[in-house]
């Protein structure tokens, strides 16, 4: 299908079929980063950022590939080009505005071992996007990812105040109630088809 | 060889030991709760979780080797890096290995089989173990880490194919009446088997605690 417009591309990444609630991308981070609203919401937009960056990358890395014949290559370009990328931006962010670098503390170097970012640059290759495409893609699921830490980590924080029998405490509460969100998420998927 | 000689005092678990814990008292899954991402992806079926759980044990015991063979020569500044070469390399392998198998396989795990790279159960053993350990004993280790691993996701995905298909390994077990509990396949299903087993485990910690 050449006819999906970016727009279409978008609210598939961001809502229909969700990174993190239904192909379980990132969830890592999701279920480590979502226990308060501010730290979820720096996390989401610095995956969204590096989500965008390594998607233009990925780009190129593919067409490059493809001229000189190496597929095989593939896997291992992308995942050094994502590794340089975050080192890059954690540089220039540090320079340029040392108090975001400070509140992003140890976010940074850990996207690099975010699933979803790879995920990005192999999803976007294997479903041969053009280059506004791969765009729209990247930024709908940065945005997706945002939305379910936002939405994962106001429920969490209102889960301390909740009394909790001890044995479902911790990660079993936190992944029921991942169940659920992806159960309505599943509400979704009528839409732009 | 002295460092060599006081890790082997000072390390009192037997190299059985080392086996072992990865099975149960470590389970990179269930207690650990580490690589996440595809044991909850690909667990909708008894036989992609089982191939999953062996590629992902396979690169693992690989790259647990060449780490710890290479343990000496590797600048600490780049290790991180070079781990994570090692491992993208041992996954484009396992890559290839399992299309060349079995089409159908490759097609069911789709981009998966890549996403082994970033599996922060890997790279957390290469780090934390292979760096600092024997060849043997890294090995060992990946052997048990990987084994309870390829255990955690059968587990998952057998719960979800009897429920989500009543069928295990393709073969039906229930008579035809059996309506599917058709959300154990879909995504939700994952959060709520992977919640339910976490819920076994803790209860069962927490009854020997008492005990």
């Amino acid at each position: 299908m050449k006819s999906e417009s970016l727009w279409y591309i978008f609210i598939n990444a961001s809502l229909i079929n969700n990174f993190v609630l239904a192909y379980f991308l990132g969830i890592c981070p999701f279920l480590g980063v979502s226990g308060k609203m501010e730290t979820a919401t720096k996390m989401g937009a610095a995956v969204t950022f590096v989500m965008i960056i390594s998607s233009v990358c990925a780009f190129g890395i593919h067409a490059l590939l493809v001229a000189i014949n190496a597929p095989f290559l593939q896997l291992i370009s992308y995942i050094v080009v994502i590794a340089a990328t975050v080192q890059l931006v954690e540089m220039v962010i540090k320079k340029m505005s040392p108090a975001l670098f400070r509140s992003l503390g140890i976010f940074l170097p850990l996207i690099t071992t975010n699933c979803a970012i790879l995920a990005v640059a192999l999803f976007q290759t294997a479903k041969g996007y053009s280059f506004f495409g791969s765009l729209a893609f990247a930024f709908g699921g940065g945005i997706g990812f945002t939305l379910a830490l936002i939405l994962m980590a106001g429920i969490r924080e209102q889960l301390d105040f909740a009394d909790v029998p001890k044995v479902v405490k911790g990660t079993v509460i936190t992944l029921l109630v991942a169940g659920i969100l992806s159960l309505t998420f599943m509400g979704f998927s009528g839409l732009g088809s | 060889m002295t460092p060599t000689k006081t890790t082997d005092l000072k390390a009192g678990p037997s190299s059985t030991d080392e086996f072992i814990k990865g099975l149960w008292r470590e389970n990179p899954v269930f207690v650990q709760v580490l690589g996440m991402c595809p044991v909850l992806a690909v667990s909708n079926s008894a036989i992609n979780a089982l191939a999953m759980g062996l590629a992902t044990a396979f690169v693992l015991i690989m790259s647990n080797i060449l780490v710890s063979s290479l343990r000496n020569f590797i600048p600490k500044q780049v290790r991180i890096a070079s781990y994570i070469l090692i491992i993208a390399t041992f996954v484009t392998m396992v890559d290839y290995a399992i299309q060349a198998i079995s089409v159908d396989l490759h097609k069911n795990l789709g981009a998966f089989i890549s996403l082994i790279v970033v599996n922060c159960l890997i790279l957390s053993r290469a780090e934390a173990f292979a760096s600092k350990n024997t060849i043997g004993k890294s090995a060992l280790d990946a052997l048990g880490m990987g084994l309870g691993f390829v255990f955690a996701l059968f587990c998952l995905g057998a719960v979800r194919e009897i429920l989500g298909n009543g069928s295990i390994f393709g073969f039906m077990i229930f008579p035809e009446s059996f309506q599917e509990w058709i959300i154990m396949i879909l995504p939700a299903g994952g959060f709520f088997t992977l919640a339910l087993w976490l819920f076994l485990f803790n209860n069962y910690k927490l009854k020997k605690a008492k005990a």
